[in-house]
């Protein structure tokens, strides 16, 4: 199903997030701030930008999507679901004993997640050996790496920047949630990245900067992301807890799931919301 | 005379890691005592250390690697540095600089693992820690302790910030009952025997002996329960002493079956007293999410299993 206006788009959006708020609060453990944060993208992806078949998961020519910070899987699971991957009602299994929805996101279990993740700091060097195989291959899709701005801290993510650098991918495209918070605080307290622009611009990527709750901005970036000859980072600045007022920019939420209490604040707080989406013309 | 200090206690202390970091916080009145954490400082319970020397503690950003080759550099300068992460990233991420960095300088690092095992639990695989005594066991200079509970933790982080010399700690998130008390003794390299008995050697460390004890209450004997909470170097005479009385051995760890405590036991009494024995661990598989019971009933290490272990080894 692909969405191409703007209130569609956020309406599935509010429902990601409010799948993801029923599936933390069923598995009592969790990462909701990121995973609220990034709900906007997941949709993008799955509805508007993605070459993808949710009933043929593997098909050969299929965009590659690696969740590189696999911590935040609530909003891709959310999205697929949403998306026909699986039932909705599976969403509840998330992070239960034998569920194909593990805590962090295994390939072997579902295989359209392209990679088992969560050790950060891994799932840009595999987009770029993708790459580099869709290269030998003369295959044409796009390689799309999520990654977060806290696993920017480590240096094996800077390895795989140089070496998109060195092989000149014109087929890799790399979004940061660079939502400035990470477990123990606020990134540049607990690591200081600075210009993450500067350092991909000294490495020959070219950079987009976008608000990331934007779907016109995501979408018309990825678009002119694929015409570029050369590597492309998306830096895209995101609300932690987005949607939720009482997480919003919050690091205390990066990994705490909501009780009872809190989770039907925020679906009280998501279905105000959508009630006004759906008022808009 | 002495000047008595308040002591520093934190509440609700139950988990390993929670004995890891009131014991942090009290070694923190010596002065050489650094602490560093790769974005998990609160996980790994140093938070307790970075509130009250905050100019001790170093917060090394999610860089497990840069982190352990700080760690050394403290250390070469002789500061005590405790660095801490999950278990699969420390060891794992950085194992080449444990081995070069701190264990062939011999380097006075101590190594804290936290979230080991199966019992991590809901998280799945990506986070239970079930290679990481594999990893290390056949790394030189290197002392490996799991202590069973929270005292034991408080114990063994004492006695590890003594030793001169690169140290992993392998500890816990589940909060479980204890086996020992605040006055039980504790000697690293020197294993406790929990139960003196007949018939079996049952030995085990970390807080997996919570199922041992579970287990051992629906036999009609008892069995002999060794605590083997130093895993590297071996204490090969309390082994010894026990199976050459009861002639035969079961170990356990919320490990892989390959590479843990099992394997180090069974070097031993292949190689002196040939004995029959059986190895309860994960079985050369990747786990997945669950809750720690869930986990240690489906992958069999509960006292179900422990007891059907031990039926069969004395058929
Ligand atoms: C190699 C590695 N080290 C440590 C961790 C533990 N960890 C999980 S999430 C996280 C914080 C990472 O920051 P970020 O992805 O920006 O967090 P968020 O924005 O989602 O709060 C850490 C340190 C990990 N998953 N992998
Ligand atoms: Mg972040």
């Amino acid at each position: 199903m692909k969405l191409t206006n703007l209130k569609s788009l956020q309406l599935m959006a509010n429902q990601v997030r409010q799948d993801i708020i029923g599936m933390l609060y069923h598995a009592g453990s969790g990462h909701p701030a990121g995973s609220l944060g990034m709900a906007d993208i997941f949709t993008a992806l799955y509805f508007n930008v993605l070459k993808h078949h949710p009933k043929k998961p593997l098909m050969k020519n299929r965009d590659r999507l690696i969740l590189s910070n696999g911590h935040i899987c609530p909003a891709r699971y959310a999205a697929m679901s949403r998306a026909g991957y699986f039932p909705y009602k599976e969403l509840k299994s998330l992070r239960k004993i034998n569920s194909r929805l593990q805590g962090h996101p295994s390939r072997v279990d579902l295989p359209a997640l392209e990679l088992s993740t969560a050790s950060l700091g891994q799932g840009l060097g595999v987009a770029v050996g993708m790459a580099l195989a869709a290269r030998l291959n003369k295959q044409h899709h796009t390689i799309y790496c999520v990654s977060s701005d806290g696993e920017h801290d480590e240096g094996s993510t800077w390895e795989a920047v140089n070496a998109a650098n060195k092989y000149k991918l014109n087929n890799i495209i790399n979004i940061i949630d660079r939502n400035n918070i990470q477990i123990s605080g606020y990134t540049h307290k607990v690591w200081p990245l600075k210009s993450l622009k500067e350092k991909y611009q000294a490495f020959n990527w070219k950079v987009f900067e976008i608000n990331g709750h934007n779907f016109r901005q995501i979408i018309t970036t990825i678009k002119k992301a694929k015409t570029l000859n050369q590597p492309v980072c998306i830096i895209a600045y995101n609300t932690p807890g987005k949607g939720v007022s009482f997480m919003e920019n919050r690091f205390e939420w990066h990994g705490k799931a909501p009780d009872k209490e809190k989770s039907v604040l925020a679906l009280i707080e998501l279905q105000r919301a959508r009630k006004k989406l759906l008022k808009k013309k | 005379m002495v000047k008595k200090t308040k002591p520093l206690i934190i509440k609700e202390p139950r988990s390993t890691r929670d004995g890891y970091g009131q014991a942090l916080l009290e070694l923190g009145r010596n002065k050489n005592i650094v602490a560093l954490s790769a974005d998990l400082t609160e996980s790994t319970r140093a938070h307790h250390f970075e509130k009250k020397y905050p100019s001790r503690f170093f917060q090394c950003g999610v860089a497990e690697q840069n982190m352990i080759t700080m760690a050394t550099g403290l250390a070469l300068e002789g500061k005590v540095p405790f660095a801490s992460s999950f278990g699969v990233f420390l060891p794992m991420r950085c194992l080449d600089q444990i081995r070069i960095s701190v264990c062939y300088n011999q380097a006075n690092v101590k190594l804290v693992a936290t979230h080991c095992g199966l019992a991590t639990g809901p998280d799945g695989a990506t986070h239970q820690a079930l290679e990481d005594v594999a990893a290390l066991r056949a790394i030189p200079n290197l002392t490996i302790i799991e202590p069973c509970d929270y005292h034991q933790a408080i114990r063994a982080t004492k006695a590890a910030a003594k030793l001169r010399g690169p140290v992993y700690l392998r500890l816990h998130r589940a909060k479980l009952p204890s086996l020992t008390t605040s006055q039980t003794k504790f000697q690293i390299n020197k294993a406790q025997v929990l139960q003196k008995g007949t018939k079996l050697t049952i030995i085990g460390s970390g807080p997996i002996l919570n199922e041992v004890s579970k287990a051992v209450e629906h036999l009609n004997f008892k069995p002999e329960i060794i605590n083997c909470h130093t895993i590297k170097p071996l204490d090969k005479k309390t082994i010894l002493k026990s199976v050459k009385k009861t002639k035969k051995a079961l170990i356990i760890q919320d490990h892989q079956i390959s590479g843990g405590l099992g394997s180090a036991v069974a070097e031993l009494l292949s190689q002196t007293i040939p004995t029959k024995i059986k190895i309860i661990g994960v079985k050369d598989k990747f786990a997945e999410s669950g809750s720690p019971e869930e986990l240690l009933y489906k992958y069999k290490l509960d006292s179900h299993a422990i007891l059907a272990g031990i039926r069969n080894l004395l058929k």
